[in-house]
């Protein structure tokens, strides 16, 4: 069982590109640390950094109090599982699991037990003697995850493990991923893109983009208060509707000066002609909706809308709001609304969207 | 998705073949034909009178001595040339597919030597291993050994081994090159965070994921040491010193253009060709079959 620390950790190519641009993450012994992020933004490469196969090029990366800087990948305690699951073809099943214990010159029955009781764990031990090609995708996820537990290492690191599975294989290993974790309480991070998957996994949640690190924290004290507009807008789906305010707005609505831009969750609005105390209300005129079921997205165009904050990655297309209501009723295409949002349920961010003003 | 071309003309598609199929018969088919009525055929040794003799070629030629001799040297100098070729460019390959600066350079350096022509080969090695023109043959014989691959077999054999398995080295890498490229990388980081040390690494994953371009390579190989290295003998040795670097070959060779031994030579040449045939039909059978680990 082991922390794991990253201080200001570094990452720059030979050409001069700079992937990581010094990463603060202190990871707690037992926790699930999930780095979620757009393509691009590092968290693979972070990831690949702490299991040994990237090198740093500045900063310290600790495990278990131990800088694991120039220790090679074998002798960090470390077990990885790759995205598309790196299986050894050649090999069966029971061999795939073995090899890692082998390597380290463990005794035979002692191999044969901890396979064993991994491929019980992981219901594979009808299929010790296949060959990977004989596996279907989730199977061949469960034999990637045995080979990772057998071992007993200080840290898993998982790079992007579901996203080769359907869509429904993926909930189910997600929830089997968790669970697994909370038995054997080992230290784990798990890089992914999918925002719902960080946020039903972690128990610290890094929110990264461009190699830095955006916010750090519980998943849902990031949903109820984003550091950024970055943050705001990945995390959570449909994502925040992002709108430049005008002076005048903020002074008389808001009671803030320095605020540029005002954050809303589609979840948060009502549909209403009435303005809520220290709220705020948006005229729209209904451009689409989407029923699916249990609620209905309303896809509006805000009427009186002359600017609009630089995009960023996930955000609405200027002058769009998404308005989220539960039922399927909605108002007709066309159609001229009101919808209001409390002052509660109201983020503000400095116009760069680089900071969060509490009011 | 349908495969098959359909046709208006019953004729068009015939005639779109035609010309493959008068190559391959011309050029190919009537070729191996003639050599298998001259194995049959005993010419008198000033070409006047041509006697059907049925098999008495071959039969002549399986109580030869010299003839066994050449079988088993060419089986020799197969076997050396395709390990030392395949062993060597498996080398280059695992260091080139490094992702090091200037690699491309270097990969196309390697691949480069492929295209240089069997004789020439010959020639280049020659110069630098010549008893007397050589220079290398001058560390060679400072070093205490008796250097003389003309007057030596022994020597003669060991040097066109070198100069074969070399000209095949570029061929062999970039069949391994490309294997190696084909197993994902991330293989090989499971391996490195199974604690595998580099060596036991190659051993127990690189080796058996490349077994079956090795499979591949060292048929080919041996058909390329059985055939293609006539240039090389002709050019360093010709057969000798002696007999011992006549190879299959080129004994078909000098049996028949230089010993005038026509029939004698057709049946060598017939019994090459089965060997060939053998060769390629096992490189079907297992090569074919996409996966063998």
């Amino acid at each position: 069982m082991a922390n794991v620390t990253l201080r200001n950790v570094r990452k720059t190519y030979p050409g001069g590109f700079e992937a990581i641009k010094g990463v603060n993450v202190d990871v707690g012994d037992g926790q699930f640390c999930v780095l979620v992020g757009p393509s691009g933004c590092g968290k693979s490469t972070l990831l690949r950094m702490v299991a040994g196969l990237e090198t740093v090029t500045g900063g310290e990366i600790d495990i278990g109090g131990r800088i694991v800087n120039q220790i090679e990948p074998a002798d960090r305690d470390i077990a990885m599982v790759f995205q598309n699951y790196a299986l050894y073809p050649h090999m069966s099943v029971f061999n795939n699991m073995a090899y890692g214990l082998r390597n380290r010159g463990m005794k035979e029955a002692e191999v044969k037990s901890r396979v064993d009781e991994a491929a019980r764990v992981l219901e594979l031990t009808s299929m010790l003697e296949r060959k990977p090609r004989q596996l279907s995708g989730g199977q061949r996820q469960r034999v990637a995850m045995g080979r990772a537990i057998v071992r007993q290492p200080k840290v898993f690191l998982f790079d992007e493990p579901l996203s080769n599975l359907d869509a429904k294989l993926r909930i189910a290993m997600r929830v089997e991923i968790r669970k697994l974790q909370r038995r054997l309480n080992t230290t784990s991070i798990y890089v992914t893109h999918d925002q719902l998957e960080a946020m039903t996994l972690a128990d610290v949640l890094v929110v990264m983009n461009g190699g830095q690190v955006e916010q750090v924290g519980n998943p849902l004290a990031i949903y109820e208060k984003p550091a950024t507009t970055f943050v705001a807008s990945f995390i959570g789906a449909p994502p925040m509707n992002l709108m430049s305010i005008r002076a005048d707005e903020i002074k008389s609505q808001l009671g803030s000066t320095n605020a540029g831009i005002l954050g809303i969750r589609p979840e948060d609005f009502v549909i209403t002609d009435q303005t809520p105390a220290g709220g705020v209300t948006l005229p729209l005129t209904v451009e689409a909706i989407e029923r699916v079921g249990a609620e209905t997205f309303v896809y509006g165009t805000r009427a009186q809308d002359e600017q609009r904050i630089a995009a960023n990655p996930g955000e609405l297309p200027p002058g769009e709001v998404i308005v989220r209501i539960p039922g399927s009723e909605a108002p007709p295409i066309g159609e001229k609304i009101r919808v209001a949002a409390t002052r509660q349920k109201l983020h503000l961010f400095s116009g760069d969207g680089r900071t969060r003003i509490e009011a | 998705m349908q495969k098959q071309a359909i046709f208006q003309s019953r004729l068009l598609p015939y005639a779109l073949v035609a010309p493959q199929l008068a190559i391959v018969l011309i050029f190919f088919y009537w070729p191996a034909l003639q050599a298998v009525i001259q194995s049959f055929l005993l010419q008198d040794a000033f070409g006047l009178s041509t006697t059907f003799v049925w098999f008495e070629n071959y039969i002549e030629l399986f109580k030869d001595v010299a003839y066994f001799e050449a079988i088993v040297r060419t089986f020799f100098f197969s076997f050396a040339i395709a390990v030392s070729s395949l062993s060597f460019a498996l080398l280059l390959a695992v260091m080139a597919d490094k992702p090091l600066r200037g690699s491309m350079l270097y990969r196309t350096l390697l691949i480069w030597p492929y295209a240089v022509a069997p004789p020439v080969v010959g020639v280049l090695w020659i110069f630098m291993l010549h008893p007397s023109l050589g220079v290398l043959s001058r560390y060679l014989r400072n070093m205490g050994i008796d250097w003389n691959p003309l007057l030596d077999g022994d020597q003669a054999a060991a040097l066109i081994i070198l100069a074969a398995a070399w000209k095949q080295i570029s061929y062999n890498f970039l069949f391994f090159l490309a294997g190696l490229q084909a197993i994902p990388k991330s293989v090989f980081e499971a391996a490195a965070i199974d604690g595998a040390r580099p060596m036991r690494r190659f051993w127990t994953v690189t080796f058996p994921l490349l077994s079956p371009t090795i499979f591949f390579l060292l048929v080919v190989n041996i058909v390329y040491a059985f055939f293609d290295t006539f240039g090389i003998i002709d050019t360093m040795t010709r057969g000798g010193p002696g007999t011992s670097t006549v190879t299959l070959v080129y004994k078909v060779y000098s049996d028949g253009l230089l010993g005038g031994n026509l029939g004698s030579s057709a049946a060598q040449s017939v019994i090459l060709m089965v060997m060939v045939i053998v060769l390629t039909g096992i490189q079907f059978r297992f090569v074919e079959r996409k996966v063998t680990y």
